[in-house]
């Protein structure tokens, strides 16, 4: 599924009466806060979801591939997800479901 | 402090004049419709923030931490997020104290 594939599943939803522009403007937005918080070294948290932090990744030193010199590179951060309870629940639950429907 | 489901719905209410029931509700119902795609096994694909996948992990052996007793880790698919090039170099850019 794509933003684009979200945003015309969400247009169809009936439980609002949001124009399809409308839901597209949302969806860019929430994805457009998202980053930016993470951009400022802001947490995401969001219940039956999941988190999304930053991890740390010292400065080391790096080779060149093709050259096999030795490149210093910058500590940097990554942003990294862990999964909320409900959702790993529900992916997990949906898969156990198909495994045993597969073995029967 | 944690950015949450409501700041995302006040930034909408900000931004694009949502009602605040509105605006709640999409939040909600953004985060709903990832949970539904992946627990039908689909990827999900935000272009510009990152990719939710799925991946399969077999049994493996595990351990109560408690009690040091062996009790198998049963096969189960699991949710991975792997950001995209565009969230990875706004983040790298940060150099702010490590979380």
């Amino acid at each position: 599924m794509t933003k684009s594939d979200l945003i015309e599943i969400l247009a169809a939803k009936p439980d609002h009466q949001l124009p399809y522009k409308d839901v597209e403007l949302a969806v860019r937005h929430i994805v457009e806060r998202m980053s930016n918080a993470l951009a400022n070294g802001e947490r995401i948290e969001v219940r039956g979801f999941g988190s999304f932090s930053l991890h740390y990744r010292p400065p080391r030193v790096g080779r060149n591939p093709k050259t096999g010199d030795a490149v210093a590179l910058a500590g940097k951060h990554v942003p990294h997800f862990k999964p909320g309870k409900e959702l790993r629940d529900r992916v997990n639950d949906a898969y156990q479901q198909e495994l045993a429907s597969a073995a029967s | 402090m944690a950015l949450t489901k409501a700041d995302m719905a006040d930034y909408l209410f900000d931004q694009l004049g949502l009602n605040k029931r509105e605006a709640k509700d999409m939040v909600e119902l953004f985060f709903e419709e990832i949970r539904v795609a992946l627990e039908k096994g689909e990827q999900v694909k935000l272009s510009g923030f990152g990719n939710f996948d799925l991946r399969e992990k077999k049994q493996r052996p595990g351990r109560n931490p408690k009690t040091g007793e062996e009790i198998p880790i049963t096969a189960r698919r699991v949710v991975t997020f792997l950001p995209g090039q565009k969230l990875k170099s706004r983040v790298e850019a940060y150099v702010g104290t490590e979380q």
